[in-house]
C-alpha cells in the first residue's frame, strides 16, 4: 500500500486535525451498474447511430502498436474523416485501443483509465499481443489474454496491424455499435467480480480502490 | 588502449585486456578497486561518460559479473570493467555519487538480479516488476515459461513452429 493511501490523522490550515482515509474519502465505492437500453427500441437505435458516429480515442499507448496511431492522426491516413479523433484523458474518451503488448504494470493503469472512461465505452485490442501473448508468450511480466481483464469488443489481428486494418476496425466497430453488440461497459458490470478477481491475480500490490472512476 | 592498460596497472591489480575492437576493450578487477578505477578514470584518463551498467549471471560458478562500460569522448574508446561478486547475498558498492545515472541501474539490478547496492537513491523501491514475490527474474535459475504458465490463462489454439524447420519444408519440400 502506498503511503499516501494509507488513514492518516491530517492538521487543516485553520489547526484543526481530522482524519483521512483516501481509499474512502477521496474514491467512490460504488460499483458499476448494468445500464439498461432506452425505452424503446427505435430510440436505442438512435442513440447507437450517434454513439458510432462520436468516437473518442484515448491517446494511451500501451505497447510499440501505438506507433501505428501516429500515420493515422497525419494527412496519409486520415482517421478524423471518419469521425475519429484522439483525447487527452479518460474523461473526454469512450474508446480505449490497447495497442500492443501489456505489462502488468502498464495493465494497473489501462484498469484505472478504462474505469475512469465515460460509458458507453469500447475497447479494442490491437495486435497479436493482446490475443494470446503473441511473441512474449513465455513473459513474466506480460499478460497473455486481454479479455480476462478489461471486455475486449474487438480484436485486430497483426503484428503489427497496418493502418489500413486500423480504419477497417474502427468501420467494423461502428457497425457493432450500430447494432447494438458493443456493449463492452454492461459486459464488465456484470461481470465485475469476475473481472476484478482476474486483475487482482496478476496485479500483486493493489493498492486503489476497487472501481475508481 | 595497451598504454592505458599499462599505465592502469601501475595502480590496480588488473587482469588481462580484452581487446574487441581498436576501439572497444574490457578489463576484470576485483572488487574493491572498482570505485577507485572509476574515479581514476573518469578524472585523469578522461572516460567521462558511463555508457551502460549491466550484470551477467554466471549460475555454474555460483558468480555475478558486473559490466560497468565508460567512454572517452575525446578518443571514442570504450572501456568495459568487468567485476565478479559472489552470487550469494551479493551486493556491491555503489557509485551513483560518481555518476547520477548508475542509480537508475542500480535500481533496474536490484530488482532484476537481486544485487544489492546500500547506499543508492531509491534502490529498494519497485521498478517495473511492482509486488514481484518470486526470486528475481534475470537470474538464471528462474524459469520464466513455468511462471508465465502458472500466473497467466493462455488462450486455447496457440501453436508454435521452428522456424528453420518450417523454412525448410516450404523452400525444399523434396530434402526432408
Amino acid at each position: 500500500m502506498k503511503k499516501e493511501l494509507e488513514k492518516r490523522t491530517v492538521t487543516g490550515p485553520d489547526g484543526q486535525t481530522f482524519e483521512v482515509e483516501p481509499l474512502i474519502d477521496y474514491y467512490c465505492e460504488a460499483h458499476p451498474t448494468v445500464q439498461p437500453p432506452a425505452y424503446s427500441k427505435i430510440i436505442e437505435n438512435l442513440f447507437n447511430w450517434a454513439r458510432s458516429e462520436s468516437i473518442w480515442i484515448l491517446g494511451f499507448g500501451t505497447g510499440c502498436g501505438a506507433i501505428e496511431m501516429r500515420p493515422l492522426m497525419t494527412p496519409r491516413f486520415d482517421a478524423y474523416r471518419y469521425g475519429i479523433q484522439w483525447r487527452p484523458t479518460p474523461r473526454q474518451a469512450n474508446l480505449l485501443i490497447i495497442s500492443g503488448y501489456l505489462s502488468v504494470k502498464t495493465l494497473k493503469r489501462v484498469i484505472r483509465s478504462y474505469e475512469q472512461m465515460q460509458s458507453p465505452k469500447y475497447v479494442i485490442g490491437l495486435g497479436s499481443c493482446t490475443i494470446n501473448g503473441g511473441m512474449y508468450w513465455d513473459s513474466y511480466n506480460t499478460i497473455k489474454r486481454l479479455d480476462d481483464y478489461l471486455p475486449v469488443d474487438l480484436y485486430i489481428v497483426g503484428c503489427m496491424p497496418r493502418p489500413e486494418a486500423l480504419l477497417e476496425g474502427f468501420n467494423t466497430l461502428k457497425r457493432m455499435i450500430r447494432a447494438g453488440n458493443a456493449e463492452g461497459a454492461n459486459t464488465y458490470a456484470a461481470n465485475f467480480d469476475w473481472y476484478k478477481t482476474n486483475q487482482k491475480r496478476v496485479i500483486h500490490d493493489w493498492d486503489m480502490p476497487d472501481y475508481n472512476w | 588502449m595497451r598504454v592505458l592498460h599499462a599505465q592502469l596497472g601501475h595502480h590496480f591489480t588488473l587482469g588481462e585486456l580484452v581487446q574487441v575492437r581498436a576501439d572497444l576493450a574490457f578489463v576484470t578487477l576485483p572488487k574493491e578497486h572498482l570505485r577507485s578505477a572509476v574515479l581514476h578514470l573518469r578524472d585523469i584518463c578522461k572516460f567521462s561518460h558511463l555508457v551502460l551498467m549491466t550484470a551477467v549471471d554466471w549460475l555454474e560458478e555460483e558468480r555475478f559479473q558486473l559490466t560497468y562500460l565508460l567512454h572517452n569522448r575525446e578518443k571514442h574508446w570504450d572501456l568495459g570493467l568487468r567485476v565478479m561478486i559472489p552470487r550469494v547475498a551479493s551486493h556491491m558498492e555503489s557509485i551513483h555519487d560518481i555518476w547520477p545515472t548508475a542509480a537508475t541501474y542500480q535500481r533496474e539490478l536490484k530488482e532484476m538480479f537481486g544485487i544489492d547496492f546500500p547506499g543508492s537513491p531509491g534502490v529498494d523501491e519497485s521498478f517495473i516488476l511492482e509486488g514481484w514475490k518470486e526470486i528475481p527474474p534475470y537470474r538464471r535459475d528462474f524459469d520464466t515459461r513455468h511462471y508465465a504458465e502458472k500466473t497467466f490463462t493462455q488462450r486455447e489454439g496457440r501453436k508454435t513452429e521452428d522456424p528453420a524447420k518450417t523454412m525448410k519444408a516450404k523452400l525444399y519440400p523434396d530434402e526432408t
